[in-house]
């Protein structure tokens, strides 16, 4: 073989993976939005006047894109919580639940120490929340390692557990009177907004919880393809057969897992707790836990791919408030769905296409 | 007020229900888990046939709570004040329906930023978020229906928050209940245990006591969490109790949980008493009557004032003197308020405008 031909298959195998890589996400993009305008057609209103309306109060602004960041910021958490556990093939679907849990403890602890100074404050309130999170991730998981119970079924049903709890507790103990919100933390446990340093800003209510978001997404990165326990984790989720032979703890990698899976599930409430409106309030979650396992999906639960997957969210929640004056709410979550369908028909299409060319080749000197 | 509550709980509950059959479809099968838009007509800015004067007309934008348009409740109500400003006061409106927990501010934000004079939160829950935007924008008006307020709170001058006297409401329909029961005990159905609903509980029992001094109210609340709006089976139970123990008349201020109390009405043959609209339809010869909420004045009355240039600022209450809650009476329910009992409930109506007859609220 030469070089030339050498260099050709390189360049074949790079022009394959970027289009696997790539093309899924960009096709469906495309396809769903195609869509939308014409569901927008369909119902009457003007699709140019709902893609300029969408584009100026999102990308196109300063505040539209500090509110797409905002909507993105618990995203992030969530995502990274499904993507974390699936790396050990864990579905987690109780995010939700466990970011209810751990932003109730989160309101608790940032309003219980009136003495602690900024920063201090903060990462006292982000220990609660992440702890009690990830105590209510163990469960599944060690009743996963134990019984062998399928963390599905017990992660759906703890979310219900999870809102009952939190509505006792909320209701019976930490609500204000008249109202379904808990006291506000204290200022050493509040996260400062953009706004406070750059007034372009003004009202939107992005914060520092940004940040600690994409901090919590290079590190899971790092992590998880640099330390042997990150490996471990990948080890069982590629076979736990072959785990089990190479002699891993599997029960407390799989404990481990949904218990880190939980805590990270938790601090997506930091954006709303400490970094918006200062408290925890009744559908708080606003369904992140559950849209998490959605931005997991399409970031193929690579940790450094959920940010833009987690933008990409971000921005169909928050656009759909923007055209909420043109076109039905559903509209949008419709436009998700779709979305995603195509995204995953697409990716299992691309995955299959080398097979199915070599497949082609194989047969092609049998054809006339 | 009660009509918010339910929305949120309950919607939060569908919409987490929602999430994970969609979480589900993800992992079992590739089903669409989009649904269809479940409002009718969904008019959106309304108002595009501007009426052609020399000047534009005067602009509205309301932010619905969380149960959204559609609710046959709350929100509901809300519309219907803000299309009957557009036919008789001739002003264009523009809503939004933004989802459960962080949006309510910057739904109101993009109101206030637009072509809207006049901003309306529908729902105490809006009741900080618009506090914090009506200080952004003082050349802007707001109102905010069911606002919570402690006596002596400051309230930005650009803003009105709109409360009703639902105890006064409850009284009447309470003093209808004391002329008609036929067992002198009848039963009281809340949602969830809270100052809110305790202030129905403290109308119906006073308006009855006061017609029956002897007679027996029974009193269930179906929990201490939100999912108490939104529990028919509990309320069933709980009406039934109180039917084995004589009610035979039930006021229920519970949402969807009345749904139950009505069932049960069905079953044993007794009256239930609706809540915040008309619920008539609902178990049609089994409701005595609705204590209603009237949303819709209120919303009509101050997109009003604001476009005459009269907007007040500051907190008002809505009580039977201002025509903010009454009960239904016509020819639904006339086989049973007959001429005689009416008189005797409208003389407590008007002992109530008076002052003569001060009505608890806990």
């Amino acid at each position: 073989m030469s070089d030339r031909e050498i260099t050709n298959l390189r360049l074949q195998a790079f022009a394959l993976s970027t289009l696997q890589t790539v093309g899924p996400v960009a096709a469906s993009i495309a396809l769903g939005l195609g869509l939308a305008g014409l569901l927008v057609a369909l119902l009457g209103a003007s699709p140019t006047q709902f893609f300029t309306t969408l584009w100026a109060g999102t990308l196109g602004s300063t505040y539209g894109f500090s509110q797409v960041l905002f909507k993105a910021t618990p995203l992030i958490f969530t995502g990274l919580a499904v993507a974390l556990a699936f790396q050990a093939r864990l579905f987690n679907i109780g995010a939700e639940g466990q970011m209810v849990i751990g932003g109730l403890a989160m309101a608790w602890a940032g309003a219980s120490f009136p003495g602690l100074p900024f920063p201090l404050g903060v990462i006292e309130a982000l220990a609660f929340g992440a702890l009690a999170g990830g105590l209510w991730g163990a469960i599944p998981g060690l009743l996963k390692a134990r019984t062998g119970a399928h963390e599905v079924i017990v992660t759906i049903m703890l979310n219900f557990v999870a809102l009952a709890l939190a509505n006792y507790l909320l209701a019976n103990h930490l609500a204000l009177p008249e109202t379904v919100r808990s006291a506000e933390v204290t200022a050493g446990a509040t996260l400062p907004r953009f706004s406070d340093f750059w007034s372009a800003l003004r009202g939107s209510p992005l914060n520092l919880a940004l940040l600690l978001g994409v901090a919590a997404a290079i590190l899971l990165e790092l992590w998880s393809n640099r330390t042997p326990v990150g490996f471990s984790l990948r080890v069982l989720g590629e076979g736990p057969k072959q785990a089990r032979y190479a002699g891993l703890p599997l029960a407390r990698l799989t404990v481990f897992a949904m218990t880190a899976s939980g805590a990270l599930a938790a601090l997506a409430g930091s954006n709303f707790i400490l970094g918006y409106k200062h408290y925890y309030e009744e559908g708080f979650s606003a369904g992140a836990g559950f849209q998490g396992i959605a931005v997991a999906l399409l970031a193929r639960n690579r940790p450094i791919w959920i940010v833009p997957s987690a933008i990409f969210f971000g921005l169909l929640s928050y656009g759909g408030l923007v055209v909420n004056s043109i076109v039905p709410r559903e509209l949008i979550d419709l436009l998700e769905a779709v979305i995603l369908l195509f995204f995953i028909v697409f990716d299992r299409m691309l995955r299959t296409l080398p097979d199915r060319l070599l497949l082609l080749r194989a047969r092609a000197p049998e054809t006339p | 007020m009660r009509g918010v509550l339910r929305g949120g709980p309950s919607t939060m509950v569908r919409g987490g229900a929602r999430w994970i059959a969609f979480g589900l479809a993800l992992f079992l099968s590739p089903g669409c888990g989009g649904e269809g838009a479940k409002k009718d007509g969904h008019a959106g800015a309304d108002g595009s046939a501007a009426k052609s004067g020399g000047t534009a007309p005067y602009h509205v934008g309301l932010v619905f709570d969380v149960g959204g348009l559609g609710d046959k409740s709350f929100n509901d109500a809300a519309y219907r004040g803000l299309q009957k400003a557009k036919t008789e006061l001739g002003i264009e409106f523009e809503y939004l329906e933004p989802g459960e927990g962080s949006e309510r501010d910057a739904a109101l934000r993009q109101l206030a930023s637009g072509k809207a004079q006049l901003v309306f939160g529908v729902g105490f829950l809006f009741t900080d978020d618009i506090k914090k935007v009506a200080a952004e924008y003082p050349d802007k008006k707001f109102a905010c229906i069911d606002y919570t307020w402690q006596e002596g709170e400051p309230v930005p001058a650009n803003l009105a928050g709109i409360k009703f006297r639902e105890e006064e409401g409850s009284a009447l329909v309470g003093a209808l209940s004391a002329l008609l029961s036929k067992s002198g005990t009848v039963g009281f159905v809340g949602g969830m245990d809270i100052p809110l609903i305790h202030k129905f509980e403290a109308g119906y029992r006073a308006g009855f006591l006061a017609e029956k001094a002897d007679g027996k109210v029974l009193v269930n609340y179906a929990g201490v969490t939100g999912e108490a709006f939104a529990n028919p089976a509990k309320g069933k139970e709980l009406a039934l109790a109180q039917i084995d123990r004589g009610a035979d008349i039930i006021f229920h201020a519970s949402g969807s949980t009345g749904l139950g109390v009505f069932e049960a009405a069905r079953e044993r043959k007794v009256l239930a008493i609706g809540v915040d609209s008309d619920q008539q339809a609902e178990a049609p010869g089994f409701i005595l009557t609705s204590m209603v909420k009237q949303v819709d004045v209120a919303v009509f009355e101050s997109v009003k004032s604001a476009k005459a240039g009269s907007f007040q600022g500051g907190v008002r209450v809505l009580g039977l003197k201002e025509g903010g809650v009454d009960y239904i009476n016509d020819a639904n329910n006339a086989q049973w308020i007959t001429p005689e009992v009416k008189a005797k409930v409208e003389a407590l109506r008007a002992e109530i405008i008076a002052g003569s007859f001060p009505v608890p609220s806990k």
